[in-house]
Formats: C-alpha cells, sequence, structure tokens
C-alpha cells in the first residue's frame, strides 16, 4: 500500500517535471482578410495558445473608401448612391435615414403615403439583412442547406425592392422630400405571395437550426455581452436586444410611421450568440407583419412634398409651368440649400443604431456628413466577446455581429 | 491455379474499376446534385460535350481535366518529399481497406469455387482498421509539411480526431464480431441471411455509434472540423492543388465508399436480399439451369451489396448537408466521454446477453 | 426659449466651462471647453437625472478658416430618460488635442481612434492610439478641409 502511495508520488513528480520542461510558445496567425470567415473586408491577428485564444486584435478599413469625403465634394442628393453602399444588404435603410436626417435639417414632413412606402422598404431591406445574417450563420457552421434556404427568401425580397426601385442591391430609390417613384401596380399581391413562401423557408429554417443540437452547442454560450458591457461598448440593435436591453429606435423615438404599427421588439436573456439569433429570427416575423400592416393601411395621396425648392416637380409641371423650370434648374445645377446648422437623426438599421450627422453651411453641398455605423462599436467589441474561447468560436461570433464592410469602414 | 489467378485479377479489375472508375467520379455528381436537391437548386449542368450535358455528368471529367492542367504548387519552406507522399499516404489504405470486404458469397460455378472478396483473411475486420490508422500518416504529413499554420491546426485537429475516434470506433463494433463470433468478414456477411439476424437488429446500438465514429473517421460534416473552412481555410490540405489535392479528394469519396462496405457487411445484411434466402433465389432462377442460376444468383447479390452501399452513401451525404460542424473541444468530449462509455457498455451488454 | 432639463443641468453645474448651448431641430447642444470634457461626460453619465450611459457617436468638424478650427462632437443617449444630447468641444488647430473619454464609454475606443485617424486630433490618455480605417504610412488626414479630394499617396510597400 504504502508502496504504491509512493510510486504514484513518483510518477505524479515525474509528470510536473514534464509539465514544466516542456517547450510551449504562442502562435500568431493572421486570419483574414482573405480568409473564408472574415470575407474578405477585415483582419483578425489572432495570438493562440493551442486552440484558445490569447489575444485578438481587429484591423478594419479594407472597404474604407471616404464616404465622407465623397458626400462632401457633392450635392446633397448626390450623396444618396453613396448611402446604398453602407449597408449593401439593407440600402434602402440608409436611404430612407440619410432622407430624413436632411429633412430633418430642412425641417420638412413627408406626405403620408410617402411614409408609409418608406416603411414597407425599410423593413423589406431588414428582411434582407437579417435572411442573409441567419443564413451566414448557417453556412460558417458547416450548415450549408440553411444557407440556401434564407438565400432564397432572400432573393425574393430583393425581387420585391427590384420591382419597386429596379436595382436589387444598389436602390438610390428615397429621395430628399419624397420618393423616386411610387409602389408598383399588384405590389400587395406579390408581398403576399413573397411572403407566404418566406414563411414557409422560416419554418424550414427554424426546424433545421433552432433545436438542433449541434448548432445549439456552437452557439450557446459563447460571444456572452452583460447588459452593462454591451452599453458600455455601444451596442445596438439585434446584438443589443440579445443582451436584454430592450432599445429599438423604431419603439424608443418613433419615425414615420412605426409608432402607428403594432410589432413587438423581441428581447434576449443571455446576450450570447444564440440569443442574437433567436431575436434576429423573431424580427424576420416582426418585420413581415409590418410591412402587411402598412400595406393594409396605405393611404392614396402624393408622394413627394410640394415644396420645388426641394423637391423636383412632376414632369407635367416641368414641362408646363415656368416656375416649375426655374426651380428644377437651379435645383439641379446648384443643389438644395438646407438652412445652416446640424443635426442627428438616428433611424434602426439592419445592425442597430443607423445615424446621421449632417452638418450645412447653407451652400448645396454638405458641410460634414457623418453616418454612425451600427456595426462598427459592434466590432470593436469582438476581442472582448472571443478571447479566452477557442478558436472555433470566432466564427459564430463573428457572423452574429453582422460585420459589413461598407458600413463600417465607410 | 490459372483460374484462381484469372479469378483474383478479376475481382481486383472489378472492385478497381467500380471504386476508381464509377464511384469515385460520380460520387463527386452525385454530392452536388444530392445537395442541390436538398436546397432547392439544379446543380451542376453546364459541362458540355457538343452541347450534351447529360444532366451534369460530364463534370467529374471537366474537375479532373481542370484539376489535371492546373499547377501542381508546393510552398515556399514547405517540406517537397513529406508534401509529396502525404496524398499517396492518405489515398493507398483507402484503397485496399476494400480489399478485404466481400461484395458476395461463395458460389459453385463449373467446379469452380468463386469466392467474392479480393483477401478473404480471417482478421479482416483488423485488418481494415490497421489500414484506416495509416491514413492518419498522410493527414498528419501534409499538414506538416505545408508550412503553413492552418495546415499545421489542421493537422493536429485531424491527429487528436482520428486517434481519438478509432478507439471508440474500435470497440462499437466489438459487440458485432462477439455476436457472431467472427473476425473474418466473410463469414459475418454469410450469418446474416436471416433478416432478423442482420446485425442493425442484434447491434442497434453498435451500429448508431459505428456510423458516428466513422464520419468522425472520414472527417466529414459534423465532424469536419479538421477542414473546417471558415475556421482554418481547407485545414492540412490547405496548401495543396491539382493531382494532390484531387488525390485528397479522392480518398474521402473512397473511404465513404469503404464505410458504406463495412456498415453493409456488419449491421445490413451483406449481400442478402432481405427475406428471400439463397435457396429461395436459386430455385426462382433454376430456368437457367445450374451454373446459369448460380451465375444470375450472384449477380443479384453484387447488386444488393452495391445497392445498400450506395444507400449508405446517400445517408452519409444526406448527414453532410443537413448539419453544422461541431466545435473541437466539443467532438472531443463526445468522442471520450459518450461515444466511448457508450461503446463499452454496449460490449458488456452484449456479453451479459450472450452469456445467459 | 425653454431649456431642456439636460442643458439646464448642464448650466448650473458647470457655467464656466459652458461656452454656448442651443438647441436646432430640437437636438440639445451644448459648447463645452475641451479641458472638462472628461468631467462634463462623466457627469452627464452618471447624474441620477440625466444616465446618459449611451456613447452613441464620437466625430470631429473641420471648420476651416474658424477660430478655434475643430470640434469634437459626441452624441450621448440616454437609455432611461429616452433622451439625445450633443457635446461639442472646440478644438485649436495649435494645440490638437482632447482628453480621451475611454475611461467613461469603452465604445470611445475606436471613435477616438477613428476621429484621430481621419482628422489628426490626438486624444490623451488612448491606450491605443493609431490609424484605423487607414493604413500606418497614410500621410495626412483626409476629413481635413485643406486635404485636396484628389490628392495622391505615395506608393507603401513591405521593407525589405
Amino acid at each position: 500500500m504504502s508502496y504504491g502511495l509512493f510510486l504514484m508520488s513518483r510518477v505524479c513528480n515525474f509528470m510536473s517535471d514534464i509539465t514544466k520542461e516542456l517547450h510551449t510558445e504562442h502562435m500568431v496567425i493572421n486570419m483574414g482578410p482573405s480568409h473564408p470567415v472574415t470575407h474578405g473586408t477585415v483582419k483578425f491577428v489572432v495570438t493562440l495558445d493551442g486552440e484558445t485564444i490569447v489575444n485578438f486584435e481587429v484591423e478594419i478599413g479594407y472597404l474604407h473608401r471616404g464616404f465622407e469625403k465623397m458626400c462632401e465634394s457633392g450635392l446633397w442628393e448626390q450623396a444618396f448612391p453613396y448611402t446604398d453602399r453602407l449597408n449593401y444588404v439593407s440600402s434602402m435603410i440608409n436611404n430612407v435615414g440619410y432622407a430624413l436626417a436632411v429633412e430633418k435639417l430642412i425641417g420638412i414632413d413627408t406626405p403620408e403615403r410617402c411614409k408609409y412606402i418608406r416603411v414597407i422598404v425599410s423593413e423589406l431591406s431588414r428582411l434582407s439583412d437579417h435572411f442573409t445574417n441567419v443564413a451566414a450563420s448557417g453556412l460558417e457552421l458547416g450548415a450549408f442547406t440553411a444557407f440556401l434556404y434564407f438565400v432564397e427568401a432572400r432573393d425574393l425580397i430583393w425581387d420585391l425592392l427590384e420591382s419597386i426601385c429596379g436595382a436589387r442591391l444598389t436602390s438610390n430609390y428615397v429621395r430628399i422630400g419624397g420618393l423616386k417613384n411610387d409602389l408598383p401596380e399588384g405590389f400587395k399581391g406579390h408581398t403576399a405571395r413573397v411572403f407566404k413562401r418566406c414563411r414557409e423557408l422560416w419554418i424550414d429554417v427554424d426546424k433545421l437550426l433552432t433545436k438542433n443540437r449541434i448548432f445549439l452547442d456552437r452557439v450557446r454560450d459563447v460571444g456572452i455581452m452583460s447588459p452593462d458591457d454591451a452599453i458600455a461598448y455601444g451596442f445596438t440593435g439585434p446584438c443589443l436586444r440579445a443582451s436584454g436591453v430592450p432599445y429599438d429606435v423604431r419603439k424608443a423615438q418613433p419615425y414615420l410611421v412605426y409608432d402607428r404599427m403594432d410589432f413587438e421588439i423581441p428581447i434576449g436573456e443571455k446576450g450570447d450568440n444564440f440569443d442574437r439569433y433567436l431575436v434576429r429570427m423573431e424580427e424576420i416575423n416582426q418585420s413581415m407583419r409590418i410591412v402587411e400592416q402598412a400595406l393594409d393601411n396605405i393611404p392614396d395621396g402624393p408622394i413627394n412634398v410640394d415644396m420645388p425648392e426641394y423637391r423636383w416637380q412632376s414632369k407635367d409641371d416641368i414641362y408646363t409651368k415656368i416656375e416649375s423650370v426655374i426651380f428644377h434648374f437651379k435645383t439641379v445645377v446648384e443643389g438644395i440649400k438646407p438652412p445652416e446648422g446640424e443635426v442627428y437623426f438616428a433611424v434602426e438599421g439592419g445592425n442597430g443604431e443607423l445615424g446621421f450627422y449632417l452638418v450645412s453651411n447653407g451652400s448645396g453641398k454638405p458641410y460634414k456628413c457623418r453616418v454612425r455605423p451600427p456595426c462598427f462599436p459592434l466590432t470593436a467589441a469582438m476581442p472582448k466577446m472571443v478571447t479566452g474561447s477557442l478558436i472555433a468560436d470566432v466564427v459564430p461570433t463573428f457572423d452574429m455581429i453582422n460585420m459589413i464592410g461598407g458600413e463600417c469602414d465607410r | 491455379m490459372i483460374a484462381d489467378l484469372i479469378e483474383a485479377v478479376a475481382k481486383i479489375l472489378f472492385i478497381f474499376g467500380v471504386n476508381m472508375g464509377f464511384f469515385a467520379p460520380v460520387l463527386g455528381w452525385v454530392e452536388r446534385k444530392q445537395s442541390a436537391v436538398m436546397q432547392d437548386r439544379v446543380g451542376a449542368n453546364r459541362a458540355d460535350i457538343f452541347g450534351f450535358t447529360l444532366i451534369g455528368l460530364l463534370h467529374p471529367v471537366a474537375d479532373t481535366i481542370k484539376l489535371l492542367t492546373k499547377e501542381d504548387f508546393i510552398p515556399a519552406g514547405a517540406n517537397k518529399l513529406f508534401h509529396t507522399l502525404a496524398p499517396f499516404i492518405t489515398l493507398t489504405p483507402a484503397l485496399i481497406a476494400f480489399s478485404v470486404i466481400p461484395f458476395g458469397g461463395q458460389y459453385e460455378i463449373y467446379g469452380h469455387t468463386i469466392n467474392l472478396v479480393i483477401a478473404d483473411l480471417d482478421v479482416g475486420i483488423l485488418f481494415i482498421f490497421a489500414f484506416a490508422s495509416l491514413s492518419i500518416y498522410g493527414v498528419v504529413l501534409g499538414g506538416w509539411s505545408s508550412n503553413n499554420n492552418w495546415s499545421f491546426l489542421g493537422a493536429m485537429r485531424a491527429s487528436a480526431q482520428m486517434l481519438s475516434y478509432e478507439v471508440a470506433m474500435g470497440l462499437a463494433i466489438i459487440g458485432v464480431i462477439m455476436v457472431y463470433g467472427s473476425l473474418r468478414l466473410t463469414d459475418i456477411g454469410a450469418m446474416q441471411e436471416n433478416f432478423f439476424k442482420w446485425g442493425i437488429f442484434l447491434q442497434p446500438i453498435g451500429f448508431i455509434l459505428f456510423i458516428a465514429c466513422a464520419t468522425a473517421e472520414n472527417k466529414r460534416i459534423p465532424f469536419d472540423i479538421p477542414e473546417a473552412e471558415t475556421e482554418i481555410v481547407a485545414g492540412y490540405f490547405t496548401e495543396y492543388s491539382s493531382m494532390k489535392f484531387i488525390m485528397f479528394w479522392m480518398a474521402e469519396f473512397l473511404e465513404m465508399i469503404t464505410i458504406a462496405g463495412i456498415i453493409t457487411t456488419l449491421f445490413l445484411g451483406a449481400w442478402h436480399i432481405p427475406f428471400i434466402s439463397s435457396k429461395m433465389l436459386l430455385s426462382l432462377f433454376s430456368f437457367a439451369g445450374a451454373n446459369g442460376a448460380t451465375i444470375l444468383v450472384m449477380l443479384t447479390n453484387i447488386a444488393t451489396f452495391f445497392t445498400k452501399i450506395i444507400f449508405m452513401i446517400w445517408f452519409q451525404m444526406t448527414i453532410r448537408w443537413t448539419l453544422p460542424r461541431f466545435r473541437y473541444d466539443q467532438m472531443m468530449k463526445l468522442g471520450w466521454k459518450i461515444l466511448l462509455p457508450l461503446s463499452l457498455i454496449n460490449i458488456f451488454i452484449t456479453g451479459l446477453v450472450l452469456l445467459l | 426659449m425653454e431649456l431642456s432639463i439636460t442643458l439646464k443641468k448642464l448650466k448650473e453645474r458647470f457655467h464656466n466651462s459652458i461656452i454656448d448651448i442651443h438647441s436646432f431641430r430640437g437636438d440639445d447642444t451644448a459648447i463645452v471647453k475641451k479641458e472638462d470634457i472628461l468631467r462634463i461626460t462623466k457627469f452627464l453619465r452618471d447624474d441620477e437625472e440625466l444616465l446618459y450611459n449611451f456613447m452613441m457617436d464620437l466625430t470631429a468638424v473641420d471648420y476651416l478658416g474658424r477660430e478655434p478650427r475643430f470640434e469634437v462632437v459626441y452624441h450621448l443617449y440616454s437609455l432611461k430618460y429616452n433622451k439625445r444630447v450633443r457635446i461639442k468641444a472646440p478644438v485649436p488647430e495649435q494645440d490638437c488635442t482632447i482628453d480621451s473619454i475611454i475611461s467613461i464609454w469603452i465604445a470611445a475606443d475606436w471613435f477616438e481612434r477613428e476621429a484621430y485617424d481621419l482628422y489628426g486630433i490626438i486624444f490623451k490618455g488612448h491606450p491605443n492610439l493609431k490609424r484605423i480605417l487607414l493604413y500606418e504610412g497614410f500621410k495626412g488626414y483626409p476629413l481635413r478641409k485643406d486635404y485636396p479630394v484628389r490628392k495622391r499617396q505615395p506608393l507603401i510597400g513591405p521593407e525589405n
């Protein structure tokens, strides 16, 4: 007996000697920008101890193209195509946000029909954003089938957007004080058909992922952010709500006609990736509800404000009235001229609060056109969320913050 | 003597032809079409000769030509010898392992006994395991010699995964061996003539355990951690291109066939058709004379065997396109803490039942 | 003009550091001295009646030709009272520095790096103040008004 103990202690000593003398070193690897999970838009410098992340640095800027500088060198209305390319998965929300910010700066209110249509296109864009995000979360964990189901749904949504404005990705649809054109004929029926199919696909993906043990294991308890941390890091949108903070710009400071819509904002409990996934899945349903309500209640009427110094009048007027021609000429050549001042206006983008901070010096060009990108602070919190976990956990976490290069890097 | 030689050569050519010439390329096509069906897509249908696409069947040909004509790239700082050796070490065991799997029973034709297996070893299962573990060397060598961090990580993951699942896999089929009392695969196959004596009924837990472990051995989703493309790019074969890449790729498909073959032999009644014994078959084909009937029975059995293999391959592909992948630590936990104890319990219960 | 509670409290508490306040289009704005930015933001975050717990945005504006030339702009949001406020701190070109508020909101980390990157404003006390959107080796600060739109940058490459 005592001999056995002696032997045991000898073995233990020997083992501890081994661990002491074992020479290990950390491995530094560059994850990205051309790495499958980083989508070519970001680079992680990861220090690994085996498979565990010891240090994690994020380098962004690969898609930086000087959004602000470009906006400053163009007219106010010429910024719309640039805003399309911010969050290119939900470009309409960027359009709407910028238009609303400029309208706040000018101090105009758009007609009812225009507001409803803006709500519809915003929610359709949010759908496309969430579909893409949830789909990609499946893809990156290896569930390729779930990915393609939601990509089909996104494609149907893009068909709808295409029928509205003629473009699928870069819409350039909203104008200051109005819209480019009205909804097409039979849009309501088209939407109903698309949503029917989207709901079927939603159920399929729900079955494939939500109760899938492997998926749960991968996303649950990974990338946890407590409510306090999330607020301190400036989280907004689905990621903040997943942490249990009920902040949604659509509810907190309703713009357009969101106060008339009946919808709920889902809240997570833990703030892990699974909550983010669930929040997005539920927001898909809520967005579809909003679009249906808006289509049911949309009034008839004009879609543009009747202020020729800010919004072009119809071609009929331009061809027949001398004032309209003059205003048209002036707004095209010199641009609209908002009063001097500065405003900040926030809308709920696909990833969170999308704010525009505009400074006008009274000229036809923006003096400053700053956008507050929602995924910028989310990406900044990546080191906090993944340090100490395994390298495989980078995948769901990075996917669930839904970093969109065009928006983060501007 | 010469008849034996001809028989052996014919069998080798048959298996080689079926595996390399039919399954390996066609599986690539099946995999694409299968996933396409599951995902509401059309799938591969573009490669054509004079406008005939043959529902995409030409894609394997196009792929092969493309990969053969690509540059065979060896990264700077790589160990050239091992880098070149690795795909061969991976491919060869995958090919050889099939040689002990019987694809039919024993038949008396014109006074000559034909045993439809290339090498009827009395330790057939052990032979398969021995060669399956050899393929680890190819993976580890490939990952280590590429001089790439991702490959290195992939090789580490692969070696850990394959070694730990080898244990559970070996234990999972001990139950089968205990039930049938033989290590010789032809014996095990012959004993499953009665439908209710199939391994899947006698060893249901062993069947599930074996499928799980075999998928892990083959490194396919949900166990494709060594080559998880969103985490470590392509794992151990990140730096491979051209023919060497296709060899890794073919090894994966061949292993799939081998796994399907083992599952068929051990659990799914080998070459037997449910409820129809060889005698019934013989009487059914009696119109062709004694030898003709035997030949027809033999062909039926071969067809049955490969139908089952195709079914199992289809099953593996369905899993592949349905599930996400595990995380490294979760997979190790599953292997050591769930599959291994379960297989031990399975052995224990089998032993108890056999004793009573 | 009726002042909002935020501006009123700010004015009471920091009347020496407030340069100006206004509410254009309903956006409460306070222009403060840059020396007191830490004290003011801390007060805004911690005061029971304000609780501006979100730092939504941090950027800078270049008013070329005006003195002081730069303004660092903070947008804060109070979740509890559902209010926003904008704090602006003028920064002169000669002393292009301001205290980092990273100790108050960790979110300011990347926003300050971005403002440094594009405007060249130094945030004192920032632990990792380096370029974020642009690359190391970029010459100049592109969002300054005197940076030409079509300016070319020197080619950089690996050192060896």
